[in-house]
């Protein structure tokens, strides 16, 4: 099927499944804690053998010896896979760096041996007795020394990096008032909660991957061109994902030494990521630095926008666009954004939930409040009079097919009591707490790929969904098993949705919050083609036949779907294919961030108080878990304002705080109430279900409305994330406000 | 984890002794510690010895009017006990903002005091680090030091002291019972229990080979009102970046003790004998001679804000 | 094939539940695992809990925590490897009536101990209050590490009904019920997905509290 016209009127509006706040189907499963994930497959590969990785203790250089003897005489041990025995590898579409180093060592903990032993307490124990010696070399580990050196980068998956409008050199020369900041974020790490881990079993030659990973499709290719193998010789499996947020879009070190490890021993082998390992095995969010020019009118509205980012990567790799939004967000005749990518050596830079946006706008929303204050204006009222509807840079012939940023900024503002809040900084007291309140936009782009399904009805009645479509946690099972039931006019209860399989039809995976938007599409085209023969099983005309209460009907025939499919059931595949509609009209989600804070006046702690969100993003699918997905990224979004920072230690070239310890992600206590509204949209030109995807709108300005909020609560303005209490005392010297 | 074999110990003395004949013994109570350090090679011993059952776990008055606590005393419930909620509540308060519920619940008052350093290059073994082995340098000297220590540290090591329970017991002046091989008992004033780390950070305490911590005394009550302030970068289950436990009498008197700041449990004469001038006088006492990095400075000025919100604290300001 | 696998059988398939001789084991209980050669010989120790209801004995190298004995051992694979160090919460389980981090305790030091892991609450067709206020209230997103926030949920409203203070009571001595309470006291349970506030409604609702208190 085709997506290259808005949707018309489906029966998916019908609405009476589609739309509605449901409880979770994967739920039971999930909170009884027999919701599989891939470490745990007793079921399908019993006797698994344990490996575990041997990370490199040197950043950069090369391996000069390894003896493996020991590790090898030790008990239970079964192998030690290296690349002396490990056959040649290739390397992956989606890699940057080698899963499996040596000799050559791209980055600190990159893989150098995996050991496989009959059990986990032998096989950890063991991986200390491999022996690495390494020759190191001279390494490049921070991106303020190497951003003088960053060249250009390649264009990114968002677009270009670099683009052009008017004469922004000239206008913002010109203009009444000027913002020029700069403005840094550090790497992140994705900290899902499950490691990556894959079970991977060899049969015949044949390999089957139990894994944890969001593009099941993506990957197999990346399994067989590493290996070396037809593709048609690989299953991926992946049905429960424990969190991603990125981390697990592409082939890592667990599934490919799994299959390396399983391959030496002729038996199962299971392999996690030890958490410790994670941050400097794994990929992360990269560090940038951000420059931004604002030029406006003394009314606020701007003339003059542009956006710089600098980041680094190991060589090959890509920039973090963090300009990305700045080119669609606000209005502006001149305009100009730039990406430029530094080598770096530490670990791979890749994507982390929402890459751009997340932390571009850390950066552009902050520089918006400084705008609204040097205007004198209510920053509210600021990006509304900035407000634009279609693509700046194309002009009023790309309109975005729907953008209701001023009615979430306007809601938002109501329902959170904004008018509350005291335009001068410090003014706001409760107790010790100096608060403070801050407002940012939000937006994401709306991606759509791809995607297809296969739908089928059995004799019993009972709707079936396949695709190789993963919930990371997203609400993908139960969004598809509602996008079936309303087509196919049966109760929520009556679909079984199968998912994250390669023997099912490809979809759009889980990624760039395009799953929705994407996944549902094929399976609604699934379900179009199985209506159709369905209809013509009952022999009633396609277009006027029903479909209800288990049902087809045709005026005042009715035939059961369940005796229609026949004992053998009947089966349609169909793949959802996005024309170019997202070229002719941008596309985006939007929203706008309120969030209050205290900021104690001794000791500068800051905690937030209260966070409230309205976001436009289509139709919602399924209020419940969009809205959970909503908050989720809110919080990460407070994480990356707050805490979030893998530390660099530039001599040795690696992330010191390569834990949970160590690495601070938001905890229950650091998370108010939060509050989500969704405005009613429906968006006919992004997808045939007239949806969006909002998996990652919710991380896009919240960090910035905390940072604002906090420059409200206490008058000092940092532009150094993560904003923490060293900081803040920092500048607080001689503050009035801090007591001390 | 290395390999061990275990044992169960049944009296003190056996365990005692047990520890002094094996060489590379360790005990193991709670566990949350040792475990973490075990699974990354930090910690190595080739024989745990399972202190749990020795009956170890009581709180009970002492003739004295202090009360004693069993060494194995779970966080938890020594943070719960009504004559500590009562009578020392700057320890249940240090106590509940350590941790987790869960950790609290598996933890112990001996272990707790054995707690080794969070230093991130003390947990890397690829990374240099004097504690860990002795001789191969600091890696947090120069390297990411945001969270260590400013105040007893040397050029050997800047680690610091991850504890909460023990700022409070040193502020309370509790001993610390032992037993050693030989049988013979002892009790050491937390004072001295922790050492500095000179040129051998790796020796952290005052005990022996085999020698097992019994139980931690405390003095009679204080009274006074009992302060327990911890400054960290989340709201929750984080180290402290600065803690403050203080008593402030009801003549007008008051002690100090400090955590997050040091290689131990920090308490100075100098900063009670300021209290009456206030924080500020308390702080410049508490940091005189304090050694920073550029990364952990910061911890000066917060030392002084966080005594400065405790000083507000007891004067019942906002 | 050594004892865990007979043990493991008995305990899935709910037959009747093998009763461990609870060994006293004051030294330790050398064996050899059968097919190892004598180089690799390991000391193996015993172990007898009662999980779920159901005794179970096992015969584990010692090194192996109760989180791997559940998961590796068992296959109780409701409990979850989070971080394996302390650090997030998702291998909470129920031990002698309180919430722990399975993975920084040896199984061996748990012998003629009851332990409760999700598994033990509930079940799909046969839910805990607390599994189906999770589900009603959407407490979770990727799932992993739920089953160690229900395990730690039910255990602290215990400690709220046993009057254990935590950080955010005022007064030591009145422990009351609140959603600033909950929030400190799950805040050993790390929800990446951060569906931290709809844990907290799930808990108030199983708890009979009702709706939540602190409205934004």
């Amino acid at each position: 099927m085709k997506f290259d016209s808005p949707a018309t009127t489906s029966p998916i509006d019908r609405g009476r499944v589609i739309g509605k706040p449901l409880d979770r189907i994967d739920g039971p499963a999930k909170v009884t804690g027999t919701a599989p994930y891939a470490f745990e497959r007793h079921d399908v590969a019993p006797n698994a053998a344990y490996g575990w990785i041997v990370g490199a203790a040197i950043a950069k250089g090369s391996i000069t010896s390894i003896d493996s003897g020991a590790a090898e005489a030790a008990p239970g041990v079964l192998a030690v896979v290296t690349h002396r025995n490990a056959g040649p590898l290739a390397k992956g579409n989606m890699n940057t760096a080698h899963l499996l180093g040596g000799p050559g060592i791209e980055h600190y903990d990159q893989a150098v041996a995996l050991v496989v032993a009959d059990t986990l307490e032998q096989a950890r124990d063991a991986a200390k007795l491999v022996q690495v010696d390494y020759a190191p070399v001279k390494g490049r580990f921070d991106l303020a020394a190497e951003r003088d050196m960053a060249i250009k980068a390649p264009d990114g998956f968002g677009g270009a990096a670099d683009t052009a409008v008017g004469d922004f050199a000239g206008a913002f020369a010109r203009a009444a008032v000027k913002i020029d900041q700069s403005y840094t974020t550090p790497d992140h790490s994705h900290a899902m909660m499950e490691p990556h881990a894959t079970t991977a079993a060899w049969n015949n030659g044949k390999l089957t991957l139990w894994t944890s990973n969001q593009m099941v499709a993506l990957t197999l290719k990346d399994v067989a061109k590493t290996l070396g193998m037809k593709p048609e010789d690989i299953r991926l499996v992946s049905p429960y994902v424990g969190g991603g947020f990125g981390a697990k879009l592409w082939l890592r070190a667990d599934a490919l030494l799994a299959a390396l490890g399983a391959r030496a021993v002729g038996r199962p082998v299971k392999v996690a990521i030890a958490r410790p390992q994670i941050p400097n095995n794994t990929t992360h969010r990269p560090a940038t630095i951000q420059r931004i020019r604002i030029g406006a009118g003394k009314d606020g509205v701007i003339d003059a926008i542009g956006h710089e980012t600098w980041s680094g990567d190991l060589p090959d790799g890509g920039a973090e666009m963090a300009s990305q939004q700045t080119r669609l967000l606000y209005r502006g005749d001149n305009r100009m954004t730039a990406h430029r990518l530094a080598t770096l050596d530490l670990p791979e830079g890749n994507s982390m939930r929402a890459p751009g946006e997340a932390v571009g706008l850390l950066a552009l929303e902050v520089a918006m409040d400084e705008l609204a204050e040097a205007c004198n204006l209510d920053p509210v009222e600021l990006r509304i009079r900035n407000d634009v509807q279609y693509d700046p840079e194309a002009g009023p012939q790309r309109p975005y097919s729907s953008r209701k940023l001023v009615e979430c900024l306007r809601h938002g503002a109501d329902r959170f009591g904004w008018s509350r809040r005291q335009a001068r900084p410090g003014h706001m007291r409760d107790g010790r707490w100096l608060v403070g309140m801050g407002v940012a936009s939000a937006f994401r782009g709306a991606l759509t790929t791809d995607s297809a399904a296969r739908v089928g009805v059995d004799g019993m009645g009972r709707v079936i969904v396949e695709t190789d479509m993963t919930d990371i946690g997203t609400g993908s099972y139960t969004i598809l098993g509602q996008t079936a039931a309303e087509m196919m006019g049966v109760d929520l209860a009556a679909v079984t949705v199968r998912l994250g399989d390669s023997k099912f039809p490809v979809s759009a995976g889980s990624g760039g919050q395009w799953g929705a938007a994407s996944s549902t599409a094929g399976v609604y085209a699934a379900c179009l083609a199985l209506r159709r023969s369905l209809a013509e099983k009952a022999g009633f005309p396609v277009d006027q036949a029903t479909f209800e209460d288990g049902l087809v009907r045709f005026g005042n025939q009715s035939q059961p779907l369940g005796k229609l499919a026949g004992r053998d059931g009947l089966w349609a595949e169909e793949k959802a294919e996005f024309g170019d509609l997202a070229k002719r009209y941008a596309q985006a989600t939007f929203g706008a961030h309120f969030c209050e804070v205290g900021v104690d006046a001794d000791t500068a702690e800051i905690r937030i108080r209260r966070m409230s969100g309205v976001f436009s993003a289509g139709r919602i699918l399924n209020p419940k878990s969009a809205r959970s997905q909503v908050i989720g990224a809110m919080t990460m979004g407070v994480g990356a304002a707050l805490m979030e920072e893998l530390t660099v230690d530039t001599r040795f070239g690696f992330f010191v705080n390569h834990d949970m310890a160590e690495y601070l992600v938001p905890v229950h206590a650091d998370i108010p109430a939060q509050d989500v509204i969704f405005l009613d949209e429906l968006d006919d030109k992004a997808s045939p279900l007239k949806a969006k995807g909002v998996g990652e709108l919710g991380i896009c300005g919240a960090g910035a409305a905390v940072a604002n909020a906090i420059y409200n609560a206490t008058g000092i303005r940092l532009r150094d994330y993560p904003l923490t209490i060293d900081k803040l005392l920092e500048r607080a010297k001689g503050s009035a406000l801090f007591q001390g | 984890m290395r390999p061990f074999t275990y044992e169960r110990a049944t009296s003190v003395d056996g365990a005692a002794k047990a520890a002094a004949a094996v060489q590379g013994a360790r005990f193991i109570a709670g566990g949350t510690n040792l475990l973490d350090l075990m699974k990354l090679q930090i910690e190595t011993p080739a024989h745990l010895i399972d202190v749990n059952h020795l009956g170890l776990d009581r709180i009970e008055p002492t003739p004295e009017g202090g009360l004693r606590i069993g060494a194995h005393a779970r966080n938890t419930d020594l943070a719960t006990d009504k004559a500590v909620r009562r009578d020392y509540a700057v320890l249940s308060r240090a106590l509940l903002a350590g941790a987790s519920g869960q950790l609290r619940n598996k933890a112990t008052t001996a272990g707790n005091l054995l707690q080794r350093t969070r230093c991130p290059y003390f947990y890397d073994t690829r990374m240099p680090c004097n504690k860990r082995k002795p001789g191969s340098g600091c890696g947090a000297i120069k390297g990411a030091s945001r969270s260590l220590g400013i105040i007893g540290v040397s050029d050997a090591c800047i680690a610091h002291h991850p504890s909460d329970m023990a700022v409070a017991m040193r502020l309370l002046d509790a001993t610390v019972d032992t037993v050693a091989a030989s049988g013979a008992r002892r009790s050491i004033p937390i004072a001295d229990f922790h050492r500095l780390p000179g040129e051998t950070p790796h020796i952290e305490t005052a005990l022996t080979p085999g020698e097992i911590i019994t139980s931690v005394t405390l003095p009679r009550p204080l009274g006074g009102r009992h302060i327990y302030r911890k400054v960290r970068d989340r709201a929750s289950y984080a180290f402290a970046l600065v803690s403050v436990a203080a008593v402030f009498g009801k003549d007008g008197s008051a002690r100090f003790a400090f955590g997050g700041v040091a290689p131990k449990p920090w308490r100075v004469a100098e900063a009670d004998a300021a209290a009456g001038a206030g924080a500020g006088a308390v702080a410049e006492a508490v940091l005189a001679g304090a050694r920073s990095t550029a990364q952990n400075d910061f911890k000066k000025g917060l030392t002084a804000r966080t005594l400065a919100s405790v000083f507000r604290q007891t004067e019942g300001r906002p | 094939m050594t004892s865990e696998n007979i043990s493991r059988r008995g305990l899935l398939h709910g037959s009747a539940a093998l009763v461990a001789a609870v060994p006293a084991f004051g030294v330790v209980q050398a064996g050899v695992a059968p097919g190892h050669k004598a180089s690799e010989r390991t000391s193996m120790a015993s172990v007898g809990m009662t999980i779920n209801g159901q005794d179970v004995h096992l015969q584990l190298d010692p090194r192996t925590t109760l989180l791997d004995a559940l998961r590796e051992h068992l296959h109780l694979t409701g409990t979850k490897k989070g971080c394996d160090h302390g650090q997030c919460g998702a291998c909470t389980v129920i031990v002698e009536g309180r919430r722990i981090n399975s993975c920084l305790t040896l199984a061996v030091m748990h012998e003629g101990e009851e332990v409760t892991t999700i598994e033990g609450l509930g079940t799909p067709d046969k839910l805990h209050p607390m599994q189906k206020a999770f589900i009603v209230h959407d407490g979770y997103q990727c799932g992993y590490c739920t089953p160690g926030q229900i395990c730690s949920a039910v255990a602290v409203l215990d400690e709220i009904e046993a009057g254990i203070p935590s950080h955010v009571t005022d007064d030591l001595d009145h422990v009351a019920f609140s959603d600033v309470e909950l929030r400190e006291r799950m805040s050993g349970n790390i929800c990446r997905c951060a569906a931290y506030p709809n844990i907290i409604a799930a808990i108030r609702d199983a708890s009979g509290h009702g709706a939540a208190e602190d409205k934004a």
